[in-house]
């Protein structure tokens, strides 16, 4: 779960990181006044969830009045990268002389945090990390110590960040894995972290990753969250409601399976045999009859889908529960919307072809079938 | 012959009496598996399926002689209980729980490098030995006793790609699944060694998936060390960037890392056949008996 920009400033301002002073605003009049109390220059900002703001318009400098309502009333209401922008931050411009990045994220292959700190802030730190790798220092930190005040030190020193500054950096960097570790962190990121004419550092920009497994002893991120995914798509809104596993994709075969594996594999063979997959949709081990009613309902409300392959292979899951709920879900209607085909295998897989009722899906023994027979569907519906 | 578990193992069952545990050790037992305790606090003394319950995992290994624990807590807990397991006299745990949170593991596996315990998991599905132990939730009535190891970090995944051998009449040695989170215990160098090493595994399965630089690193494992033949499967191929597709390690990271083609790519590299469907899978798999 990513916190939007404004939530995220809020997040390290309560733990001591500096940040200028902004304001939430939602219409054009308010953000005028709010940048009239700052005091110009200031800096309005689009809050979406998309990456490269400012290439796409979505972040203005502006200098006065009529400035900021001409910047607000573009940005407000603007569609960035599919996202409607209902929401802008008004934000003290800072008079940078440098611009840094200190991140800390987890190290998979490490299984450690890791400290990140460069001198090449403000720019894309994934293209530097490919580019010159050298020139983002990385401290790994030990999990049941957390990292130590010397090793913050150590990876601004070696960064090679200005002496006079370095002190304030590395006491960013500190709070920054703190806040990390104690507010389950996925990735905290500061780029960037402005150095200014008055050698103070700012955090310009804030980016906050939690890990959505820790939400549960995470109330106050939690409350953020519905607020985070807010102006996202509709079907995944749905999905979390749901409690689904999904993602929704581009193609026109809609397809539900359990355990995600095997449902990347079902993606990965519609695509195979010539079809688009429209989603990845995990009901997760053990589902339910009702489950799998909502998870048809689910597909089923995506225009762009034109069929539908249920391929379960039953572990926890069993085929005689998935049945009932794939006739539950088919039963209320008069005619089925887009044709649907199952695959049952594993777990009470015969109880559940005696139950399903064949005259609303059509049946298939393979996985290799049952994706075939759903793409030749699709082609079908699209002529 | 087998890696890890066989019928000689004696299993005990952190969270017996929970939904999840209960139902599975109930299954376990019926399979065949050794199942002696449940570890549950506050719970010693019940019984469960006729196994004692004692209140920690030290109490059921040294009581009832255990040298395996599977892990049925839920996730707040779940990482407590493998401290405790890898605190106690078991030399094998298995978690399966799904959704504990990745520092927590980073914990956990920092604690793996200090001592002799090794971990399954979590977010797995288990380990069997086919015809003589399980540990964990897979279905038994798929795998069938043979000379073929599976190693692989999705559990239905395994189920699909199981049946696909077994229905040729292909058995299995032991079938293990790593699990889908970015911080594992066993990966999928520790399962090729295991299997390189046991005389009566013929040949290897190994399915991943996106995420993470794992297959990529038992590719370079494979061309040092590993004999038998392995073939491969990659799951995702079409999952767009930035989007966790189920499990919390399946995602392809901005800059491109992590994707199927970097992995399949590593494994031709290492000469092993990657199918583009299970049935592909078996092909390769039958090719080399």
């Amino acid at each position: 779960m990513k916190l939007h920009e404004y939530q995220a400033k809020q997040v390290f301002a309560d733990a001591g990181i500096p940040t200028p002073s902004s304001t939430l605003a939602d219409n054009v009049d308010d953000a005028v006044a709010a940048a009239e109390e700052i005091g110009y220059p200031v800096a309005i900002k689009a809050q979406v969830q998309v990456g490269g703001r400012g290439k796409a318009g979505g972040i203005k400098l502006v200098d006065d009045a009529d400035e900021a309502r001409e910047a607000a009333d573009a940005i407000l209401g603007m569609d960035l990268k599919g996202i409607h922008v209902d929401r802008v931050l008004v934000e003290a411009a800072v008079d940078f002389v440098n611009e840094l990045y200190v991140g800390v994220t987890m190290d998979r292959g490490e299984g450690k945090p890791v400290a990140m700190v460069s001198t090449r802030g403000g720019v894309n730190i994934e293209e530097v990390a490919e580019e010159d790798p050298d020139a983002i220092v990385r401290e790994h930190v030990d999990p049941s110590f957390g990292m130590h005040p010397y090793q913050a030190r150590k990876a601004v020193y070696d960064a090679g960040v200005e002496r006079d500054v370095a002190r304030d950096v590395a006491s960013v960097l500190q709070t920054l894995y703190t806040l990390w570790d104690d507010r389950d962190g996925a990735d905290a990121e500061i780029n960037p972290l402005m150095v200014t004419s008055d050698r103070e550092v700012v955090a310009a920009d804030a980016v906050m990753n939690i890990d959505e497994d820790a939400l549960f002893r995470q109330p106050e991120l939690a409350e953020m969250e519905a607020e985070a995914t807010a102006g996202g798509d509709d079907l995944e809104a749905k999905a979390d409601e749901y409690g689904f596993d999904y993602v929704r994709l581009d193609g026109n075969v809609g397809i539900i399976g359990n355990g995600a594996g095997l449902v990347m594999t079902t993606l990965d063979l519609v695509d195979h045999y010539g079809g688009k997959p429209a989603n990845f949709l995990d009901i997760g081990g053990g589902a339910k009859a009702e489950r799998v009613t909502n998870a048809l309902d689910m597909v089923f409300s995506d225009e762009n889908v034109d069929s539908v392959v249920f391929n379960i292979f039953g572990g926890i899951t069993r085929g005689d529960e998935v049945a009932r709920g794939i006739n539950e879900a088919l039963e209320g209607f008069d005619e089925i919307p887009k044709p649907v085909v199952v695959r049952l295998a594993g777990t009470n897989w015969e109880e559940g072809m005696e139950i399903l009722n064949e005259d609303l899906v059509t049946v298939e023994k393979t996985l290799e079938d049952a994706v075939q027979r759903a793409v030749a569907n699709a082609e079908e519906v699209d002529q | 012959m087998s890696v890890l578990v066989d019928d000689d193992t004696r299993v005990v069952v952190q969270g017996i009496t929970g939904g999840e545990g209960k139902f599975h050790a109930g299954q376990m037992i019926e399979y065949g598996t050794n199942v002696v305790a449940g570890a549950v606090p506050g719970k010693g003394g019940q019984e469960v399926h006729g196994v004692p319950v004692y209140d920690t995992v030290d109490q059921a290994a040294r009581e009832e002689d255990a040298d395996a624990s599977v892990v049925f807590v839920p996730p707040a807990f779940a990482a407590d209980a493998i401290f405790e397991a890898l605190d106690s006299p078991v030399d094998l745990a298995v978690a399966i729980t799904e959704g504990i949170p990745t520092q927590d593991m980073a914990r956990v596996n920092k604690r793996l490098s200090e001592v002799d315990t090794r971990l399954i998991g979590p977010n797995c599905p288990g380990i069997i030995t086919p015809g003589e132990a399980k540990l964990g939730i897979l279905p038994g009535n798929i795998f069938e006793a043979g000379n073929v190891g599976l190693v692989s970090r999705s559990g239905t995944l395994t189920y699909q790609v199981v049946s696909n051998l077994t229905e040729r009449g292909i058995g299995q040695t032991t079938a293990i699944g790593i699990g889908g989170d970015p911080i594992i215990g066993t990966d999928f160098v520790d399962s090729l060694r295991l299997f390189e090493d046991d005389p009566d595994t013929d040949a290897i399965v190994m399915c991943g998936e996106i995420g993470g630089e794992d297959e990529e690193e038992a590719a370079a494992f494979i061309d040092d060390y590993v004999d038998t033949p392995v073939a491969g499967f990659i799951a995702g191929r079409t999952a767009p960037p930035g989007k966790r597709m189920g499990h919390a390690g399946a995602i392809v990271s901005g800059s491109g890392t992590g994707t199927a083609q970097s992995k399949i790519d590593a494994l031709n590299d290492a000469g092993v056949p990657v199918g583009d469907t299970p049935e592909e899978v078996a092909d390769h798999i039958e090719s080399f008996l």
